[in-house]
């Protein structure tokens, strides 16, 4: 079977997110593979929400928000990327391929760069595969609820 | 049943798993309160303390144990079947301790295979002289018949992943008075959660229950590890850059380990609400972090050595991720 993937994308309110629909009123093509989130601010993103995504079988997870200095509530994007390092190296700790996890700035002007973010990411991970993170404990020990 | 009038004693279990019997020895740590559970309840099995062989707890009637600790995750089939066995013999079934709650320490091996853990112990330790490179077998022919031991899982597993728990004691070990709070709940009936609570602790951060010194503005320019810093004995750890999982932990524990002057360590796991400890942490710890630029971020996390190690050291089996992707 083709394998399809899914990227679950955070995206926020007030750039992110108007940018992923500026792509869509411009009528640009690109990649059916993300499932988009919107969230008020990046800032928001707990590291549970991205495990949580690939626990559930997200093939990769993608975190937008605006531009530095851009923030709508002045540093949510700062505290984005300070907790994304973080778990950036708690991740690869954890054996997921880097690649799998992706912060970008998108503005709310740039429906053609979000465009191109998603079919560079499908791309990726196409090449990467699915990912194994929902595959990997041997499940037939677990009780039967 | 004819002697319905005469209040049965209470029969209790408890029972080790992939544990260091530090759980067990928490029950002695009752001191003389011992004596008081001894006298409302009769010890039926206790591998520990007590000579009884498995065959004889198969012998007993379903639900026929009213109390069973199960303390230390499940490791090895021997574990696994001895967690299917006291859940149909018992009434109530309580994960006792951090090992059976979240997979405790033992719980690290999942950052390996058991393939990896085989080879570092028995061919790669300093100490070992292995030539042959014989590692343990499940079944093993000898003239006299078969010998099984039990098999190792690739994976270690907290309780509730195997059966149901009805209630957990988180700690390492958990607090002797608090055990005997949650055991004169048990024997009186009165003042039971709901099946599924964490009892034996409360619904509090270990922060909110901390003495220390602390600010409302956070600002981390370097991570020590506990030993490169002079610790004041005052401020609060975090603020002084050692990590203290404190705000991912949940309190009961009385916050020892602080008043020790040693930073929280999370073995009472997460507080209600929050389901992974380490996410949690990093939510708190990563906006602290005093930088703007990516670069300088780098440079800060660089002094968090193990941060997964860190985060998850009592609830890697029963966090989001389970283990390490292999």
């Amino acid at each position: 079977m083709n394998f399809r993937p899914t990227i679950v994308a955070f995206l926020c309110n007030w750039c992110a997110y108007t940018g992923a629909d500026l792509a869509g009123t411009s009528r640009l093509h690109y990649a059916p593979n993300v499932r988009i989130i919107r969230i008020m601010c990046s800032g928001r993103i707990e590291p549970t929400f991205i495990l949580k995504a690939f626990k559930e079988g997200a093939d990769g997870v993608l975190v937008c928000g605006c531009h530095p200095g851009d923030c709508h509530y002045q540093e949510g994007n700062y505290k984005c990327l300070r907790r994304f390092k973080l778990l950036e190296k708690f991740v690869s700790q954890m054996g997921i391929e880097k690649e799998r996890l992706k912060l970008e700035w998108i503005s709310a002007s740039e429906g053609k760069q979000f465009a191109e973010l998603i079919n560079e990411m499908t791309k990726t991970i196409l090449q990467l595969g699915p990912g194994k993170v929902n595959k990997t404990l041997e499940f037939e020990h677990f009780k039967t609820k | 049943m004819a002697q319905e009038s005469t209040k049965p004693k209470l029969k209790l279990a408890i029972y080790w798993g992939a544990a260091c019997g530090g759980c067990c020895v928490s029950v002695l740590d009752t001191h003389e309160k011992l004596l008081d559970i001894v006298a409302a309840a009769d010890l039926v099995f206790w591998p520990i303390a007590m000579d009884i062989k498995y065959k004889d707890v198969e012998n007993m009637p379903d639900k026929s144990i009213d109390l069973t600790l199960f303390n230390g995750a499940v490791r090895n089939s021997e574990n696994k079947h001895l967690a299917q066995l006291l859940r149909q013999k018992s009434k109530i079934l309580v994960a006792y301790g951090s090992c059976a709650y979240m997979g405790g320490i033992p719980g690290l091996a999942n950052f390996f295979s058991r393939n990896e853990i085989f080879k570092r112990a028995y061919e790669e330790t300093e100490s070992t002289l292995n030539p042959d490179k014989t590692i343990p077998l499940h079944s093993f022919k000898v003239k006299e018949g078969i010998l099984e031991i039990p098999e190792m899982f690739n994976d270690v597993f907290p309780l509730n992943q195997i059966v149901d728990v009805d209630y957990y004691i988180p700690g390492c070990p958990p607090q002797s008075e608090r055990l005997l709070e949650v055991f004169s709940a048990i024997v009186s009936g009165i003042g039971l959660p709901p099946a599924g609570s964490v009892v034996g602790a409360n619904d509090k951060t270990n922060c909110d229950e901390c003495k220390r010194k602390k600010s409302d503005k956070k600002q981390i320019k370097r991570f020590y590890r506990p030993w490169e810093i002079q610790d004041d004995k005052e401020t609060c750890f975090i603020e002084q850059g050692v990590i203290c999982m404190g705000p991912a932990t949940r309190g009961g524990c009385g916050v020892r380990c602080v008043e020790g002057n040693s930073p929280c360590r999370g073995c009472y796991g997460p507080p209600p609400g929050a389901t992974d400890p380490g996410a949690k942490m990093m939510a708190a710890i990563g906006t602290m972090i005093a930088a703007d630029k990516p670069e300088e971020i780098d440079e800060i996390i660089e002094t968090i050595v193990d941060p997964a190690g860190l985060f998850y050291r009592f609830s890697l089996p029963g966090s989001i991720l389970g283990r390490k992707i292999l």
